[in-house]
């Protein structure tokens, strides 16, 4: 029957997203019917060549890929999970999913609240730490890029203690702060820092030498050679290293807070856990998933803003 | 005329892997005040090397290089540079990379507005009014070059040093700037010195051609001096025996007595 709905059905975008994906298994016969109709009638429009019907055709082909990949992978889910065991079936994860976002801000005391809650006091934890590890990092890393004696001097040291796992600085975090919730953030300040050092100073290595020479000619000041010249030259480097600074950190607060507890998304999953509702787990790996899709992509898109407006 | 530029036993050697390499060797020149000189020799011996030494880019390894009484220890405005390349900042308007450069020169004496005009005459110098807020991408080649020009110009400097200005630019185009550059040097009494392959735009904007002999360890072979009277007519110019015997010997410098690099490279 997969095989059936993956053949002729999807034609569109529309079409999937009013049926959510852990209903396939009962209700697809009218799900194809729907469908069918809507495929039916897509190319006829099209052949017309509206601009409208063209658009809509090149939104069904560029969505057909990567739906067909999310509805495989949730078949499969369903097929291996029907003869039972202790992973939940995706029906019984979208049931959870259902009763869990109904209410995702309540607040009952320090620990036990709504999923909301928990997702958010991360993201401010992420926020915090890589916002710190930028204010420090992005200034370093011009430097760095920029006198070869600092160079020489900090390589070594970020070289050491760049492949240093970030959670085994969590000990001397909590050692300083003397609370958990600083000790994350300052993990998070420790994984976000190094690409960023780095990207930059690599970017600021990379400026080339045409455009310096005309720095060197005009005599400008330094000033005016890291506004004008060198900012925008290492713009792209720096970004590319924001995206990778929030990538890991997004991968390190889940760990972090596993250890540090509190509220946070990490915490939830192992709090989860201990209650043996891995059905949550299952709904925290997809909200991981997509939290980090969205913060990668809305670095991607404001790269794309920056770079276009400065290239 | 008292010497404006002087280059006195100058001599230019690189650290390469290979060891050593003496691209220039025993340079005596001398500038005069609104001289215009080209430089003129073939690919790789050692042109923009030189020019990079007289704009202070980098360091002779032997002799002296002196700019109106002062010995040049690094690059300044008062020494303005085209490049070979343009190199206009990318993320700069047309406008802005002058802008840059007039802001730089003038911004001690003179208020934003005044900056503004003088960044505006520049471009329209070079016949850019209309590309103004474009970016180098959006523009041609011979656009960014003519904006390259208009920079270093609008700085008004004591010396201009151009590396092969019109070098990539079709013979209208460049036919076009070389007299409109006549005319610039003309009102402004500029010092310059260009880096050429062409011999006709040396002979037709040159008091004297300075000739280079191959590398490495090149060195000036002759110079000739071209008195033609000014202002120059390239159609009138085609005509006239002294210019035709300008460019017989440079011809001759290039393709008889220097000729062996062609026969060396192939
Ligand atoms: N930084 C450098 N290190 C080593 N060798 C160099 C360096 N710069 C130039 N050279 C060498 O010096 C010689 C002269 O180079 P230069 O660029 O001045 O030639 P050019 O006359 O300007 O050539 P073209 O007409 O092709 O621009 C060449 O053989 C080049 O390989
Ligand atoms: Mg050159």
């Amino acid at each position: 029957m997969n095989t059936l709905t993956l053949t002729q059905d999807f034609p569109g975008p529309g079409a999937v997203d009013r049926k959510p994906p852990a209903a396939l298994a009962e209700p697809v016969t009218d799900s194809i019917k729907d469908k069918t109709m809507q495929k039916s009638s897509a190319p006829a429009v099209g052949e017309t060549a509206t601009p409208f019907a063209e658009t809509l055709r090149n939104l069904f082909r560029s969505a057909l890929p990567p739906v067909l990949g999310l509805f495989l992978l949730i078949g499969i889910w369903h097929v291996a999970t029907q003869s039972g065991g202790a992973i939940p079936s995706p029906g019984t994860v979208w049931d959870a999913a259902v009763v869990l976002f109904s209410d995702p801000f309540y607040n009952n005391g320090p620990n036990d609240q709504g999923i909301g809650w928990n997702v958010l006091s991360s993201l401010q934890r992420v926020g915090i730490g890589f916002g710190i590890a930028a204010l420090v990092g992005i200034p370093l890393g011009f430097m760095i890029g920029r006198f070869k004696f600092l160079s020489d001097m900090l390589n070594p040291i970020i070289s050491l203690l760049r492949p240093v796992s970030p959670l085994a600085w969590l000990p001397i975090g909590l050692l300083v702060f003397k609370k958990a919730d600083p000790a994350a953030t300052w993990t998070i300040f420790i994984c976000s820092i190094w690409p960023m050092i780095i990207n930059t100073a690599v970017g600021v290595q990379r400026v080339p030498q045409d455009y310096l020479n005309v720095a060197r000619v005009l005599a400008l000041s330094e000033w005016k050679v890291i506004t004008k010249i060198l900012f925008p030259a290492v713009l792209p480097y720096m970004l590319t290293g924001i995206r990778l600074s929030i990538g890991t950190a997004w991968l390190v607060i889940v760990a972090a807070e596993m250890l540090t507890g509190g509220v946070g998304i990490g915490f939830w999953v192992w709090d989860e856990w201990n209650n043996l509702k891995v059905e949550h787990i299952i709904i925290a790996i997809f909200i991981i998933g997509i939290v980090g899709l969205i913060l990668e992509q809305a670095l991607i898109l404001l790269a794309r803003k920056l770079t276009k407006e400065a290239a | 005329m008292e010497k404006f530029v002087q280059i006195e036993k100058v001599g230019q050697t690189f650290d390469t892997k290979k060891g050593k390499f003496i691209a220039l060797r025993d340079i005596d020149l001398s500038l005069k005040k609104g001289e215009f000189v080209a430089l003129i020799g073939h690919s790789g011996c050692g042109k923009s090397t030189l020019l990079n030494l007289i704009a202070g880019l980098t360091k002779p390894t032997t002799g002296a290089l002196i700019c109106d009484g002062r010995e040049i220890a690094g690059p300044g405005p008062e020494r303005a540079v085209v490049f070979q390349n343009h190199s206009l900042l990318p993320w700069l308007t047309c406008f802005e990379n002058i802008y840059l450069a007039v802001e730089r020169v003038f911004s001690g004496k003179e208020g934003k507005a005044k900056l503004k005009a003088r960044t505006q005459a520049a471009i329209e110098m070079v016949g850019l009014a209309h590309a103004a807020y474009k970016y180098p991408h959006e523009i041609s080649g011979g656009m960014k070059q003519r904006v390259g020009i208009a920079r270093a110009l609008s700085m008004e400097p004591k010396v201009l040093l151009m590396d092969e200005p019109f070098g990539a630019l079709d013979a209208l185009t460049r036919a076009k700037l070389q007299d409109e550059l006549m005319k610039i040097c003309d009102k402004t009494q500029s010092t310059v010195v260009m880096v050429t392959h062409d011999v006709d735009e040396a002979v037709l904007l040159s008091d004297r051609i300075v000739m280079m002999t191959n590398g490495p360890a090149a060195t000036i072979g002759e110079i000739l001096d071209v008195n033609l009277p000014r202002p120059r007519d390239r159609l009138v110019l085609a005509h006239d025996p002294a210019y035709i015997d300008c460019r017989a010997r440079v011809l001759e410098f290039l393709y008889e007595k220097q000729a062996h690099v062609e026969k060396m490279a192939a």
